[in-house]
């Protein structure tokens, strides 16, 4: 449980975990019984309705939004920025 | 159609009657925006709304009143005031898919679908509570208190009633009429489900009808946006202004939008429709067998020829969905940080990762979390393949059946779901119990097939009971059309008491 909380990066602490171990069980259980399923020779689904993928021009700042010199916009929702920049605790020892 | 006189009449109208009445100057849209932002303001009980946008909506009026003074050629939705449910993302407007996560978060961009509304005229009237991050069947899952239906049983009890989910906010304001139209998301029967529970119609298009971007994501192969309304010219109406071909979405068709309104038909002759036997499930109530057959008999009536088929891995729709859909998540909800928009939590002394588990720990509801570690656990080494592999295989098995489905008839018909609504907290502590309402609709959303739900009556106990169409991929015309020869037929009027 605690594995998994980790590479989700979700917090719990001991309570969760004891609260949460038989929740996950019995929908994992449930789940499980896909595993009778006779999928030989069955490809996984890759696309629902059958498309092709575009690309787009290669053409610098053709989007508005994603052509760059947006710094404000991308900033204002940030819950701490300065100077422009996204901040974090420090990760260099 | 007469001009009413009392305001309170202008939100009894539809999108369609709304649309002509501004049309043809019976009243003006000014009239009808200040109409229902008196409605909204006015139901607070309900907690349908996140946030109330009048301005926004009496600014659309204005417009298309000046359009029409100016003789301008009428927008397809000029006049039309609608809810907006909180998934999309509106520029200037707080979004948060009802989720702390997002608490402050205010889009700088605009959603396609949301944007196309308003090329087409129609104005916001808010934005529409909704289960968190769209997962949920009861509303019960928003970090903004429940959504509560207008719908009451009749049998006098007073429990406040589920309006469905995770598009709760959405069926309840459109069945209050506090809007006559709003903007659902179905990823498994999001907006199907709610609509049956209160009484309204609502369709989910085939999977790359309406563009994804903007639209904050929850399973990427499965979220589709759809209108959900009164009935089915206004469903009819509303889709084809949310559709069409959007190069910033990489799933979205390019293809044109089809004139759904103007081909609009419940004339059913030399159509089949098939009785899936699957979905003939155990505990599922009498009214709804009842309700069933009924559909059936409309449909016979409509010119329809019946014939029965089979969809033999229905019963693993769900536990396939329920890997997916979390998978999905999980990968999706891997954005919330805390460090370039909305909550952070950044405990004394936390160091970067510390900061990232807080912040999501603090942020994510308890349904939201339970999804993502699931997510996490099936993508996880050793068991992918078992869990993620084998249920897209599954997918593309429960796909194949209703292809062969396609060979025997052209529309199917079954109950939207498995019970009318449910009393707020019924179901909460089960998971697996709420997550089995969606028993109908999840496997034509795996299969990306367009599917519609409409009223088709009452239970014992006066609440709504839905009827839903599936179709093949691209034939929105079809089930639209089954959909209305049973609104023809089934002639539901009933709506909710107003108590609130």
């Amino acid at each position: 449980m605690k594995r998994v909380a980790g590479l989700a990066r979700i917090a719990i602490g001991d309570e969760d975990a004891a609260r949460l171990a038989p929740e996950l069980g019995n929908i994992l259980h449930w789940i499980e019984q896909l595993g009778e399923v006779d999928t030989g020779g069955v490809e996984p689904m890759t696309a629902v309705i059958p498309n092709t993928l575009r690309l787009r021009d290669d053409v610098v700042g053709a989007d508005p939004l994603t052509g760059g010199g947006i710094r404000e916009k991308l900033m204002a929702n940030a819950p701490e920025a300065e100077h422009g920049f996204f901040t974090v605790p420090k990760v260099i020892e | 159609m007469g001009a009413p006189n009392d305001a309170s009449d202008l939100t009894e109208l539809g999108i369609a009657a709304i649309r002509d009445g501004v049309r043809g100057g019976d009243f003006s849209a000014r009239e009808v925006a200040e109409a229902f932002v008196a409605r909204v303001a006015a139901a607070k009980e309900l907690n349908a709304f996140l946030v109330e946008t009048p301005d926004h909506a009496l600014a659309a009026a204005d417009a298309a009143d000046a359009a029409r003074a100016a003789g301008d050629e009428p927008k397809p939705m000029a006049g039309v005031p609608i809810g907006m449910k909180d998934l999309f993302c509106t520029q200037g407007v707080p979004t948060t898919a009802a989720s702390r996560i997002l608490e402050g978060f205010v889009p700088p961009y605009e959603s396609t679908v949301s944007q196309r509304l308003w090329d087409a005229g129609a104005g916001m009237l808010g934005k529409l509570n909704m289960d968190q991050f769209a997962m949920g069947s009861s509303n019960e899952t928003s970090a903004f208190g429940n959504v509560i239906s207008p719908w009451r049983r009749s049998d006098g009890g007073n429990a406040p009633l589920a309006p469905g989910g995770s598009s709760g906010g959405s069926s309840s304001a459109v069945a209050a009429r506090l809007c006559p139209g709003a903007t659902g998301t179905d990823t498994g029967g999001s907006i199907r489900q709610p609509a049956a529970f209160t009484g309204i119609s609502g369709i989910k298009p085939t999977y790359g009808r309406c563009s994804r971007w903007g639209t904050i994501a929850f399973a990427s192969s499965l979220d589709q946006a759809g209108p959900m309304a009164r009935d089915v010219r206004d469903c009819a109406i509303m889709l084809e202004a949310m559709a069409g071909f959007d190069a910033k979405d990489a799933t979205s068709l390019k293809l044109d939008v089809p004139r759904w309104e103007a081909g609009l038909s419940g004339d059913l002759r030399g159509k089949r429709v098939g009785i899936p036997k699957e979905y003939r499930v155990d505990g599922m109530p009498a009214e709804i067998e009842a309700l069933w057959q009924q559909g059936i008999a409309w449909l016979t009536d409509a010119g329809a020829e019946i014939v029965e088929v089979s969809l033999p891995h229905t019963r693993y729709a769900l536990p396939a969905y329920y890997i997916i859909a979390p998978a999905e998540a999980s990968s999706n909800l891997s954005r919330y940080d805390g460090v370039r928009y909305g909550l952070r939590d950044l405990p004394e002394g936390a160091n970067l990762q510390d900061m990232y588990a807080a912040t999501r720990a603090d942020g994510f509801g308890a349904e939201v979390k339970r999804r993502i570690l699931i997510g996490t656990y099936v993508l996880s080494a050793g068991f992918y393949d078992a869990y993620y592999t084998q249920a897209q295989k599954v997918r593309a098995l429960i796909a194949r059946d209703f292809e062969d489905a396609w060979g025997r008839c052209d529309l199917l018909l079954t109950p939207t779901a498995p019970s009318a609504a449910f009393a707020l907290g019924e179901k909460s502590a089960d998971p697996i119990a709420m997550y089995l309402n969606d028993v109908f609709t999840v496997p034509s959303s795996l299969a990306g097939l367009p599917a519609m739900s409409v009223p088709g009556g009452l239970d014992g106990a006066g609440l709504p009971l839905g009827l839903q169409i599936i179709g093949r991929a691209l034939d929105e015309q079809g089930v639209l059309g089954a959909g209305l020869a049973i609104e023809q037929r089934a002639g539901f009027t009933a709506k909710p008491e107003r108590w609130w």
